[in-house]
Parts: C-alpha cells; sequence; structure tokens
C-alpha cells in the first residue's frame, strides 16, 4: 500500500530518547525466512525478499534468505532462486526431521540461527505457517512481532517502521520494535509485490545444523491430506476477481457474482459481512483478515470498502465499484465507479461481458 | 480432564466508528462481545469435558468489565471462570499478554489442578495476530497445534492426542502428548444455546478474580506497556487517493455497455486479456 508512506515521517527513536541495549549492537541485516513445503517454495517468500531487498539497500547492509527443510535437492534449489530474488547471502538448515513443517523442530532451527548470526530484522510470510513459526520464534527470543504488515519501512535512524491495520481494520497503525532485536514482521501473500527475478549464480551459503534427532520431537505427523483441486481457491493470485457485499440483499444474490465470475474466467470473492452472515465460505473473504489480491481487475459489486477491506485489493491494476451509493468510500480508491443498483447491473454486465467474449461473437466479428 | 479456555472481550467491531477528525476509535455505546473465534475453542473444550469429564475453565486479561463475558461462557456451559485484572496490565502487546496469562494459567494449575489442554481461538477480531495462543504455548513448554479443524482422538491414559490442522494446501494429521495448547479453526462447530441450569448457576457465579499480585506475577515490568517490546507511535486514517474513481455516465444508454466501454477505453488491453481469461476455464 502506497499511501501511509506519504503521511509524514514516523519520530521512531529519535522520540523516545531511547538507547538500543549494548547486547543488540551488533545485530545486523535484514533476514527473510523462506517458506518451502513439499518441495514448493511459497510466493510470499519471493514478495518479502522485494521488500527485504528495499529495507536491506537503505539500510546498507545484506539481505539473507533462511531456507528450512530436508536435506536434498529443494532446499538447495530454493536457495539457488533466493540469489535471483536479491539475496546476498543465503542461509540453510537441512535434517530429515524437517521433512515436514512442525513447531518444535522449525521454532529451534530458525531461533538457534537468529541466535548464532544475529540479525537486525526477520520477515515471515503470515501463512498458516509462518505465522504458527513466527509466533513461537518471538516469545522464545523475547522480542517484538508485527504481524500482517501492509507497509515496511525504515526511519532515519535504522528503526524498522512496520505499518498495518488496527482496530479491525479501520484504522492503520505504525509499530516499532526499538529496545529488542531482532525485529519482526510477517506480510500476507500478495501484499507486496513479485520481485522480478534475475537469473543469477548463487552467492555464498552458509550451512547451520540443528542438533536434534526424531526422538526429540514429540509431535508425529500422521498424514497430510492434499486439499483436492475443486476446494482450492487461487483468488490470492487471480487475474480477474469478481467479489459482492452487501448490497446484494440476499445470500440467493450473490449467484450473480459467481455468474459474472465465470463468464469472465474469475475467481470470485466477497467482503467480511458475508462471511460473518454465513453467506458465503471464509477462503474467499477479501480484505486484511481475508485474502489480499493484485489482480488486473477487480469488480466490487455492492461492496461499501471499509479500510479493511481496502487494504485487500489496492494491489488490483484496475478497480471497478457498483454501489448505489455515490458516497460510499469504495469510489475513493476504485478506478471507475457507477452508482447503481448491482443486483439489475449484475445479470446486464454478465450478458453484455458473455456476449463480447464468447468464441462464437468472435467469429462473427472476424467474418 | 481439566480444560483451560482462554477468551477475550472484544468491541463488537461491526459497530466501530472511527471518528472524523482526531482518528480515534469512538468506543462509546459500543457493545462489547466475547471474541467470535474462542467460541469454537469454548465448543471444542465443551465437547472434549462432556465426553471425558472433568473441568472447563474460562480465563480471560482485561478490564473488570470483562467479567460480562465470562459469565456469558458460564451460561454455555463453562464451570469456572478466571478474570486477570490490574492496571499493570494495561497496553499489553501480544508479549505481555502471553506473560500475564501463562503466568495465570501456572496459578490456576496449583489453584485448580494441572490442564491437560489450553484452548485459544485462532486470532481475534479486534487484533487480528493469532500470536497470543502460539505464546502462551512457548512460554508454558506446551505441545501447540495451531488452527485445528477437528480433534479426531484423545486419550487421556496415554496422554496423547491426534487432531487435524488446517496447512498451507492441505491437512495435516498430527498426533502429539498431553498437556498441548490449541488454537481452533472457525466454523469447526456450532457453540451451544446453553442448558437453562447453566444460566441461573451463571447468574450467581463467583468469578475468580485476580490482581497481577495475585496471580503470581512476579516481574511487574514484564506486563502492560511496560513489558511491550513493540510500540504503537502512530494511528492514522490512509490518505485518500488523489483521484476518486471516475463515475460512468449512463443517461442515455445501457448501464452495463457503458461500464464495458469505460474499462476497455482506460485499459485498452483488458479486453484481449479477458478473451484469454474467459476461453481458461
Amino acid at each position: 500500500m502506497s499511501e501511509p508512506t506519504k503521511a509524514p515521517a514516523p519520530a521512531g527513536r529519535a522520540a523516545t530518547k531511547k538507547e538500543l541495549p549494548e547486547h543488540f549492537r551488533d545485530y545486523k541485516h535484514v533476514w527473510v525466512f523462506i517458506e518451502q513445503e513439499r518441495g514448493q517454495v511459497h510466493p510470499v517468500s519471493w514478495e518479502l525478499m522485494g521488500a527485504g531487498r528495499k529495507l536491506a539497500d537503505k539500510l546498507k547492509v545484506d539481505l539473507a534468505a533462511v531456507v528450512i527443510g530436508p536435506p536434498g535437492e529443494a532446499v538447495q534449489h530454493a536457495a539457488a532462486e533466493a540469489f535471483c530474488y536479491g539475496a546476498d547471502l543465503a542461509y540453510i538448515v537441512a535434517d530429515e526431521v524437517l521433512t515436514d513443517y512442525r513447531n518444535e523442530a522449525y521454532t529451534k532451527a530458525l531461533t538457534d540461527t537468529v541466535n548464532t548470526f544475529k540479525p537486525e530484522i526477520l520477515l515471515l510470510g503470515a501463512t498458516t505457517l509462518g505465522r504458527d513459526l513466527a509466533g513461537s520464534v518471538a516469545t522464545t527470543l523475547l522480542t517484538g512481532l508485527t504481524a500482517d504488515c501492509t507497509d515496511l519501512d525504515v526511519d532515519a535512524d535504522g528503526s524498522l517502521a512496520a505499518t498495518r491495520p488496527t482496530f479491525g481494520g479501520s484504522l492503520l497503525c505504525t509499530i516499532y520494535t526499538l529496545n529488542y532485536r531482532p525485529q519482526m514482521a510477517t506480510v500476507r501473500p500478495r501484499v507486496m509485490p513479485m520481485p522480478e527475478r534475475v537469473e543469477k549464480p548463487a552467492g555464498r551459503i552458509i550451512v547451520h545444523k540443528l542438533g536434534l534427532v526424531e526422538d526429540d520431537i514429540v509431535t508425529k505427523i500422521l498424514s497430510f491430506i492434499p486439499d483436492r483441486d475443486s476446494a482450492k481457491s487461487n483468488l490470492a493470485y487471480a487475474d480477474i476477481v469478481v467479489a459482492g457485499g452487501l448490497g446484494l440483499a440476499s445470500p440467493e444474490n450473490f449467484q450473480l457474482v459467481r455468474g459474472l465470475a465465470a463468464v469472465l474466467g474469475a475467481e470470485y470473492g466477497c467482503s467480511r459481512p458475508l462471511v460473518q452472515k454465513g453467506w458465503v465460505t471464509s477462503d474467499r473473504q477479501i480484505g486484511q483478515t481475508g485474502k489480499t489480491i493484485r489482480p488486473k481487475l477487480y469488480i466490487a459489486a455492492g461492496i461499501s470498502g471499509a479500510i479493511q477491506h481496502r487494504v485487500g485489493v489496492e494491489g488490483a491494476d484496475l478497480i471497478v465499484a457498483i454501489n448505489t451509493d455515490k458516497n460510499a468510500p469504495i469510489f475513493d480508491f476504485a478506478h471507475i465507479g457507477i452508482v447503481t443498483d448491482a443486483i439489475r447491473l449484475l445479470p446486464a454486465l454478465t450478458e453484455a461481458f458473455r456476449a463480447r467474449l464468447s468464441p462464437h461473437s468472435r467469429d462473427r466479428i472476424a467474418s | 480432564m481439566h480444560i483451560v479456555v482462554c477468551i477475550k472481550q472484544v468491541p463488537d467491531s461491526a459497530q466501530i466508528r472511527v471518528h472524523p477528525v482526531t482518528n480515534t476509535i469512538m468506543r462509546q455505546g459500543v457493545p462489547t462481545i466475547i471474541n467470535p473465534y474462542d467460541l469454537f475453542a469454548l465448543e471444542a473444550a465443551l465437547q472434549l469435558r462432556d465426553k471425558f469429564g472433568g473441568e472447563v475453565t474460562v480465563l480471560t486479561m482485561g478490564p473488570p468489565s470483562a467479567a460480562d463475558s465470562l459469565r456469558k461462557a458460564l451460561t454455555f456451559g463453562a464451570d469456572r471462570a478466571v478474570l486477570l485484572t490490574d492496571r499493570f496490565f494495561a497496553g499489553a502487546d501480544t508479549l505481555a499478554t502471553t506473560y500475564a496469562l501463562a503466568t495465570a494459567i501456572r496459578k490456576i494449575s496449583e489453584t485448580f489442578g494441572a490442564p491437560d489442554i489450553v484452548f485459544t481461538g485462532k486470532q481475534t477480531i479486534d487484533g487480528d495476530t493469532a500470536q497470543v495462543g502460539p505464546g502462551i504455548a512457548k512460554r508454558l513448554g506446551l505441545l501447540q497445534l495451531t488452527y485445528v479443524a477437528k480433534i479426531s482422538e484423545v486419550d487421556p491414559v496415554a496422554r496423547t492426542i491426534e487432531a487435524e490442522r488446517r496447512s498451507e494446501g492441505g491437512v495435516q494429521v498430527l498426533k502429539t502428548r498431553l498437556p498441548c495448547l490449541i488454537t481452533m479453526l472457525e466454523a469447526t462447530n456450532e457453540i451451544r444455546r446453553g442448558a437453562m441450569v447453566d444460566a441461573l448457576r451463571a447468574a450467581r457465579a463467583d468469578i475468580v478474580t485476580w490482581s497481577a499480585k495475585d496471580a503470581g506475577v512476579e516481574d511487574i515490568s514484564k506486563c502492560g506497556l511496560k513489558g511491550s517490546p513493540t510500540i504503537v507511535k502512530r494511528v492514522f486514517a490512509p490518505s485518500a487517493r488523489a483521484e476518486k474513481a471516475a463515475f460512468v455516465d449512463f443517461a442515455n444508454r445501457a448501464p452495463a455497455e457503458a461500464l464495458i466501454e469505460e474499462m476497455f477505453k482506460r485499459q485498452p488491453k483488458l479486453e484481449a486479456e479477458l478473451v484469454v481469461s474467459a476461453r481458461g476455464f
């Protein structure tokens, strides 16, 4: 989100007259935890590398990727990829007990690496894995952790300024961890733009030993049940998204959103109140507490545009808002607005798009 | 079985308003509720108690008025309520909150028996951090199961538990030892209505109320604002985008056609992209 950075520069340490305790002064460099499971790196890790690169450049320090997982090609590949996304160096903790994510083993791997190599900033994705891990690591290290940041910056004095929505998403606040290290923050997928991948040879890799055996770990994984493809929503990474809000007036009318989405080959979503009312499942919620999206086109039907929704959609290239209230906040950040009833417009819009986009109509135009 | 459920009293977010000039939250008259995510934890705890016997203790940290939420939890069937309230706890971030709650759970353990399971909701609707559950687990040395969708098996004799945990791209089926901490996923159960006998009992129940000292807090500097490594420096409303939305004028034509033309005018490449997208499915 670009807006908060335009506000007056926050005061940071200068305003507190506090000094960083001596034993934290040698904490240097920016780290990004590279989340990988079953051989796949979660794209949020590369998004964080983009954000981390900017912080490291401002601080004139190194950007390091921390890769934790089982020994083998996947971990080596993830580290090699990290250099293509801007890493100056990579730390690898590889051990058989890290094959699947388990809190005990991963918490030890990350806290030991932090205590040994002392980063000043540590970023993680706010995924189920990242949130599970970050809370444990920050409590073990007794340091500050700011969840779900929408903007990361460094002040003139080098403090991390982490901005996130607060009070259920009605306001934003900037949070500092002035006297503890590392300064930890999580960011949800898609909040930061994906940086460009640039082919680069691998740089310095530092391998750290875990020092755990399977018998040390109490929790065992009995099985993993992958989500069925049909149950998977690709909402966060979709190119086209259509969503509905309370303006739809009844759960039956949500079908209008699905109908338009189907014609556009889009994913569908909704605002928070529809999830709270039980009209739509929570995996379809768009906003601060749901999914953040960055599509090429976002159509919001009957959504008023509370801040908590706004922070989830601002990265869209084109936001089209349909609302009966011309003063609705959504028109403050939409690019195109139309003041009309979504319940009436959606069927007409669906038909109009169907006519324009169907192969049949194309052929006719071509001939 | 002894089960502790941590709950939080939160403002009903649907009714929060922000002062247009001062950018502060207008709390006056906003009703408070039990954090909705905590109700899934409470119901899961009550179901285990109903199956295995034992007691459910609900715990909250907050102002004296948070007793209302505890009493509500008693009406659903919780057996005991503990309120942790002290001005020293004010302004706590998640780290300071977990210090206070973990201390109180140790005291609950000494006073009413050691818990087999500590439950929290997956997150609160006012803070949305999801950090307090993992923090309590770490401080108490409990095994941690977050985002639990289903508790498939508990063996109180062997002291083991099997649960399904939501993870990225699927569900992990885990087996671990008691005692453990569980953060319960939403929509995994439905809070019971509560029996009349529980409502009557709740109305008369004594709520165990502890100050920091009562709960056994030894280091007050680890509590509240003082014990919080994070500092909130600035609260603000996002500034408006320089230009507002361009409104589509559809005085003499079909609104849908007018809207589509405006979209394609603004982003000339969009039509081609939509054709590809529409055929891809």
